[in-house]
């Protein structure tokens, strides 16, 4: 008989635990589907611990931890709308394009602070063709490294390779400059410009590929060779950018399943073959994921360009020509900005400084994590 | 038949030398990449050495023009501004990590801060510099050596959150629950059983942001400013090596180069030092509740 009865009452008990769990359990045993991953032995032992108070003090606290970084991000966010408000109110959106032009010389004026001229393109200018030349350098080169440590190096070499790109990311920056100041700048004055401004002002190229404007004296390659400029900002931040892209290039073909390789190689493909189809095509996402990345960390990177760029805020089409990137104004003349117009100016590049990188960087994480996400966290 | 197998053969040919170019530029990008990496160190130890005696650990610098001069002021303004950044950074990190893999895990709030750290960690640090200037700088009306150290520690929350939190997501559960069946409670489980556990990782991540921050200058420039004297006041500026080094480097004076390059070597072989060490101790298990 008491058989029949429990088969009987147990369907019910559970429709009521199903259809409203709160209202069966007592308090603190909350199955909310929060707290999905946390086993019901874990849950049963929470609920019956002596110090709640405390728990719930701790878990309170790291909680406030956690939120810090949004207040963070949230504070940022605020101190630079208020401060760069004097700038935004007197120039509004053409702070960005506009410009003076002399009435003597009829060249265009950008950044004058003892005229209260202040216009910010040269700097979006600077920064984004340095980001631009880092990266043709540095896209092909990291991604070579990436293949050839994930596909083709000895086991024996792979560690200390690894470590060796990786240890490129510990350099402080200010270390990259001073190195590119002494060392890269004579080089690249000397040695390496003179080749391209051969090629690039050769009368037979100029006579082919004039009309495309990348030749001649008004290229790519033409005017004064300092040393300094765009071409040794470019250079310097491809050697920075290089480790962040190819560490996470080599996590995301690490995150390519082997399935795939071997697939590839059991129809015959080549190694190259295999790579490209198998690893590369797969891992396509997360590789321009990472390029973003290092995009992003180009944008910002502050010291080593100051150093490098030359600091004059004009326009060229001249890879050798002096130039001066978004970061490098706000070091150099931050400290230096007497009135408050021209304070709230440096704080407003500042703020598309911090607007630009957050949109890159969201981007490039969204990327990334769309290839790795369900392959366990990297450990090294 | 025959032309069909010739055709077929110079193919397959073809492809492996495909194959043999493709390896030859992987293995020539990675020695490009290795090679700025030994011109650096090499140019370090070559032109850094030659200027490294004991003057440079002891003595300030000197006034432009006099030769000699050191160091100390800056090495010591270093060390109490990543003391400063690590008193903050290091313990919200964790606190925030732990809340990632400990009590948030799953829920949307948890998955937003961690995208938000990410972020957070692409942020220029000159812009950090920035929020700090007009946050505690402008208020307070002056520079100060407590702003520079607070600057440092916000850029250390993001990387200590992360790693913290990627380290006790892989303490086995079995652990957190046998501490809970022990009638531990769940804090205490936390901060001793599960913290404790995965303490080598969670060491090695902070020491990988203490050295990222160790060689920030940027948001220094307007924060902790700089001193050319002794001073370890939190209240006035202070010297850094970092921030040294880049006024020198970029002096007209050759004395003061060489003292740039001698700043560079000391600050890179400070952090390579700590970082390999970390790491050599992490592997080994030697710290305290490494299993």
């Amino acid at each position: 008989m008491p058989v029949s009865e429990i088969r009987i009452r147990k369907p019910e008990t559970v429709a009521a635990a199903t259809s409203s769990p709160a209202s069966t359990l007592p308090d603190g045993v909350s199955l909310s589907a929060a707290a999905q991953p946390i086993s019901d032995i874990r849950k049963f032992l929470y609920a019956r611990g002596s110090s709640s108070l405390a728990d719930r003090g701790f878990s309170g606290l790291m909680m406030l931890c956690a939120a810090s970084i949004f207040a963070i991000v949230a504070l940022i966010a605020f101190e630079l709308v208020l401060r760069s408000q004097l700038s935004w109110q007197k120039f509004g959106i053409s702070f960005f394009y506009k410009f003076n032009v002399d009435p003597d010389t009829h060249l265009p004026t950008f950044w004058d602070p003892v005229s209260g001229t202040f216009y910010a393109l040269p700097f979006l200018y600077g920064t984004l063709i340095s980001s631009l030349v880092a990266l043709v350098i540095a896209v092909p080169l990291a991604i070579g490294v990436a293949i050839f440590l994930t596909e083709m190096c000895p086991k024996f070499l792979r560690g200390p390779l690894a470590f060796l790109t990786e240890l490129l990311a510990a350099i402080p920056s200010v270390v990259y400059g001073l190195w590119a100041v002494f060392i890269l700048v004579p080089m690249l004055r000397e040695d390496v410009n003179p080749i391209f401004i051969r090629i690039f002002n050769d009368p037979y190229i100029v006579k082919a590929f004039g009309w495309t404007g990348i030749v001649g004296e008004k290229g790519f390659f033409g005017g004064a060779n300092y040393g300094l400029g765009m071409m040794a900002a470019g250079v310097i931040l491809a050697i920075m950018i290089l480790p962040i892209i190819s560490s996470l290039t080599r996590e995301v073909m690490n995150a390519v399943p082997h399935s795939q390789r071997e697939a590839a190689l059991a129809l015959g493909a080549t190694r190259w073959e295999m790579i490209r189809m198998g690893v590369l095509r797969n891992a396509r996402i997360g590789i321009v994921g990472s390029i973003i990345l290092g995009l992003g960390r180009a944008l910002g990177e502050t010291m080593a360009v100051a150093m490098v760029i030359g600091n004059r805020p004009e326009i060229s089409k001249s890879l050798l020509s002096l130039g001066y990137s978004m970061a490098s104004v706000i070091a150099n003349e931050f400290s230096e900005a007497s009135d408050n117009l021209y304070l709230s100016a440096l704080i407003e590049i500042g703020l598309a400084l911090f607007i630009v990188t957050i949109i890159v960087n969201a981007l490039a994480r969204v990327l990334v994590w769309a290839v790795t996400r369900g392959t366990p966290a990297r450990v090294n | 038949m025959k032309a069909s197998l010739r055709q077929s053969k110079t193919r397959s040919a073809m492809r492996a030398a495909t194959d043999h170019v493709a390896t030859g530029l992987a293995i020539l990008a990675t020695i490009l990449v290795i090679a700025p990496l030994f011109a650096i160190f090499g140019y370090l130890v070559f032109k850094g050495a030659s200027s490294l005696n004991l003057d440079f650990f002891l003595k300030i610098p000197k006034p432009v023009g006099e030769e000699g001069g050191g160091m100390a002021n800056a090495i010591v303004g270093s060390a109490v501004l990543l003391g400063v950044a690590s008193l903050l950074g290091i313990p919200v990190g964790i606190g925030g990590g732990i809340y990632l893999a400990e009590f948030g895990r799953g829920t949307r709030f948890a998955n937003a801060i961690r995208f938000t750290a990410d972020v957070l960690n692409g942020v220029p640090s000159i812009v950090m510099g920035i929020a700090i200037y007009s946050l505690i700088v402008v208020p307070q009306h002056h520079f100060s050596a407590f702003s520079g150290g607070v600057a440092l520690g916000i850029m250390m929350i993001p990387t200590v959150t992360r790693t913290t939190e990627e380290m006790l997501l892989m303490v086995p559960n079995s652990v957190r629950e046998a501490a809970l069946g022990l009638g531990v409670p769940n804090w205490r489980s936390v901060l001793s059983i599960t913290l404790k556990t995965a303490s080598p990782g969670v060491i090695t991540g902070c020491m990988l942001a203490f050295a990222r921050v160790a060689g920030e200058t940027a948001p220094l420039i307007f924060t902790a400013l700089g001193n050319q004297f002794w001073s370890t006041s939190l209240r006035e500026p202070i010297a850094a090596l970092p921030l040294q080094i880049y006024v020198y480097a970029i002096s007209p004076y050759e004395d003061q180069h060489r003292l740039a390059w001698a700043g560079a070597l000391v600050l890179i072989a400070l952090i390579v030092i700590a970082v390999s060490l970390v790491r050599y101790v992490a592997s080994r298990g030697i710290l305290k509740g490494a299993s």
